[in-house]
């Protein structure tokens, strides 16, 4: 599995970024909402390869928090809150945003240990190394370390 | 880091002097060496520890300090409530009450040889680890209550363990002022079927042997013997825990300007101890030690199940059990006076020195067994709390080896399979349902654990007893 950027044409990609004892999220995109969603994506893939989890089943995510920053946090926590507790990975991602307001779908799977051969678990998304905000080329990036 | 930056004290120890907003100094327990090797992120940490509120005495790190989340991981501050001291989520992390215990097997290394891949194969199949595993039990609301207020004990009660073995865990196996009303929903959905599982990441399950013994006296207490196989188990408060820091880390960011705190970094989140948050997080947070007191009680007795079954008529019993993601409120003499601190321990263990109360009486006159815990292929160790540590750090020892370096370039420089074959080359069996999870985990990508210990030996913190060499390891 890369655990660098998975780019494509629109410039719209995940990566992660080194931390000593855990790991940074990145993602990147022309919106704040391509940017959260690529974020999502960059925490599946701490665990698995994110082509391996089927988009079968869809949960509903919401949260609201007072800025874009803290957003992200908690849109990373509400993921990884619905990860372990209904032992799922997911793949897909569609985010709405109405200001500091997070409507969202994620789309995934219950843990298959042999198909995933997940790698670890995500203990919370944290304030390390945290930032949203707009990129040189203008495009949103959302990024910040989760502990493992 | 540049070891010019501090004032060194002494060979282990190394000192930085208040500066701007810092209320008192920050202390390094290390070697060069090791100072050397920590990040610089260690040093900043460090220093705005000791800006927080309340702050008594020094911001103290560890041999095995690392970048951590607002404290550094080996990180010990302690708190006066009367002087407006502070409670830091941060500053216990999201692991609550993460830690070690380790067991006497009664067996020699000789005695399992024979059985050891059936031993690890079964540990491997019966002890639930890796991410979604789930556990036996399934707590509903009440349960999941009374296991929040009662910890080992409540597993004892239910038929997982001993009263004996209670008498080897920190607090007795069960936190006082743990409060599962201040526990939110979404913690204790996260864990309800997680109670006995392991985890992932650094949590193991060991068999290993005693190899050399430093200390007879206190080993003859500990009745370690060289030779000697005990089982060691390293995880913490699974889905509550993480879920309860993730919570109030984020409550006490958003409330910290309305109680006048300047934070320099948003994972330093705190709010003063006597406030409604404050004691709400108390309330909670021992709620969580519960939690990983209950979960290890009862991957003890599964790992018990196992033995009994593979080796019948083996007892398997408890050497000591510690915690070292914490917040606990102790007594500690400061400048002559006793007075009742709010504990910080991030990722440091406890320490208690001979004839401190809150011992076992058979261990009160020897001090704690310090339980140390390796990577993979490198040793574990097991120390006592000392004398001399009671004035150092408020009793704290070093926890582990402490990352040197990331998950990333671990899974760059090493491959999950070869590192599995090549330490069963060198007679350590690695069980784990991820190959990259162990890549992660390499002994390389580690600290060296050794040098960590002897530091932490050398700085008086706690005394070299015994070395533990892996045999089988289940990694989460």
């Amino acid at each position: 599995m890369s655990q660098t950027a998975e780019s494509d044409e629109d410039g719209v990609y995940w990566t992660h970024f080194p931390h000593q004892a855990d790991m940074g999220v990145r993602g990147v995109g022309p919106t704040r909402e391509a940017a959260f969603e690529q974020a999502a994506l960059a925490m599946t893939a701490v665990v698995t390869d994110p082509a391996r989890v089927a988009p079968d089943t869809a949960v509903t995510i919401c949260c609201d928090a007072p800025d874009d920053e803290l957003l992200l946090v908690d849109w990373l926590n509400a993921l990884i809150l619905e990860m372990a507790a209904r032992h799922m990975l997911f793949s897909r991602f569609e985010v709405m945003l109405d200001g500091q307001r997070l409507t969202a779908t994620a789309w995934g799977e219950p843990v298959d240990l042999v198909r995933h051969q997940p790698a670890v678990e995500i203990k919370g998304a944290t304030y390390t190394e945290l930032n949203v905000g707009r990129t040189e080329s203008g495009r949103w990036q959302a990024q910040c370390v989760v502990d493992v | 880091m540049n070891p010019t930056q501090f004032q060194q004290v002494s060979e282990v120890e190394w000192r930085i002097a208040p500066f701007g907003k810092m209320r008192v100094p920050a202390v390094i327990y290390a070697d060069e060496r090791l100072i050397r090797e920590m990040d610089d992120k260690v040093y900043e940490q460090l220093t705005n520890v000791a800006t927080l509120p309340g702050i008594v005495q020094a911001a103290y790190a560890m041999p095995d300090a690392h970048w951590g989340y607002g404290f550094p991981i080996g990180g010990v501050a302690a708190f006066d409530a009367d002087e407006g001291g502070v409670v830091s989520a941060g500053g216990v992390g999201f692991d609550i009450s993460c830690g070690v215990r380790t067991l006497h097997t009664g067996l020699k290394a000789a005695d399992i040889a024979p059985l050891k891949q059936r031993l690890a194969d079964r540990l491997f199949a019966h002890v639930p680890a890796g991410v979604g595993s789930t556990g036996l039990l399934r707590l509903n609301a009440s349960e999941m209550d009374a296991m929040l207020r009662g910890g080992a004990r409540w597993a004892v009660e239910h038929g997982y363990g001993s009263e004996a073995d209670l008498e080897r865990i920190e607090e007795h196996g069960c936190m006082v002022g743990a409060e599962p009303d201040k526990v939110s929903d979404q913690a204790k959905r996260r864990q309800r079927d997680e109670i006995g599982t392991l985890g992932s990441g650094n949590h193991y399950l060991e068999l290993q042997e005693i190899v050399e013994i430093y200390d007879t006296k206190a080993a003859d207490r500990f009745r370690l013997q060289l030779g000697e196989v005990v089982v060691s188990i390293h995880c913490g408060s699974r889905g509550l825990g993480h879920q309860i820091g993730t919570e109030f880390l984020r409550q006490m960011v958003i409330a910290a300007p309305g109680y006048g705190i300047d934070l320099p970094d948003r994972e330093l989140a705190c709010a003063p101890i006597k406030s409604p948050l404050g004691e709400t997080y108390l309330g909670a947070m021992r709620a969580a030690i519960n939690c990983a007191l209950a979960n290890r009680q009862v991957i003890t007795h599964l790992t018990r199940q196992v033995f009994a079954d593979v080796l019948p008529g083996t007892h398997l019993t408890l050497i000591y059990d510690v915690s070292h993601n914490t917040c606990k409120l102790e007594p500690h003499t400061v400048d002559g006076q006793s007075r009742r601190l709010y504990v910080h321990r991030k990722g440091a263990t406890r320490a208690f020195g001979p004839g401190h109360p809150a011992l076992p009486n058979d261990l009160r006159d020897i001090g704690q067994p310090v339980l140390i815990g390796g990577s993979m292929g490198t040793a574990s160790y097991i120390l006592v709390g000392t004398e001399e540590g009671m004035t150092r750090a408020f009793s704290s020892a070093c926890h582990g080896a402490g990352r040197a370096m990331s998950r990333h370039q671990a899974t760059r420089q090493w491959r999950g399979r070869a590192l599995v074959d090549e330490l069963a080359s060198q007679g350590i069996l690695i069980r784990s349902p991820s190959l990259r999870g162990v890549a992660e985990e390499a002994p390389g990508a580690y600290k060296d654990v050794s040098a960590v210990v002897d530091a932490a030996d050398r700085a008086g913190l706690a005394r070299k007893v015994a070395k533990l060499k892996p045999l089988v390891c289940i990694k989460g």
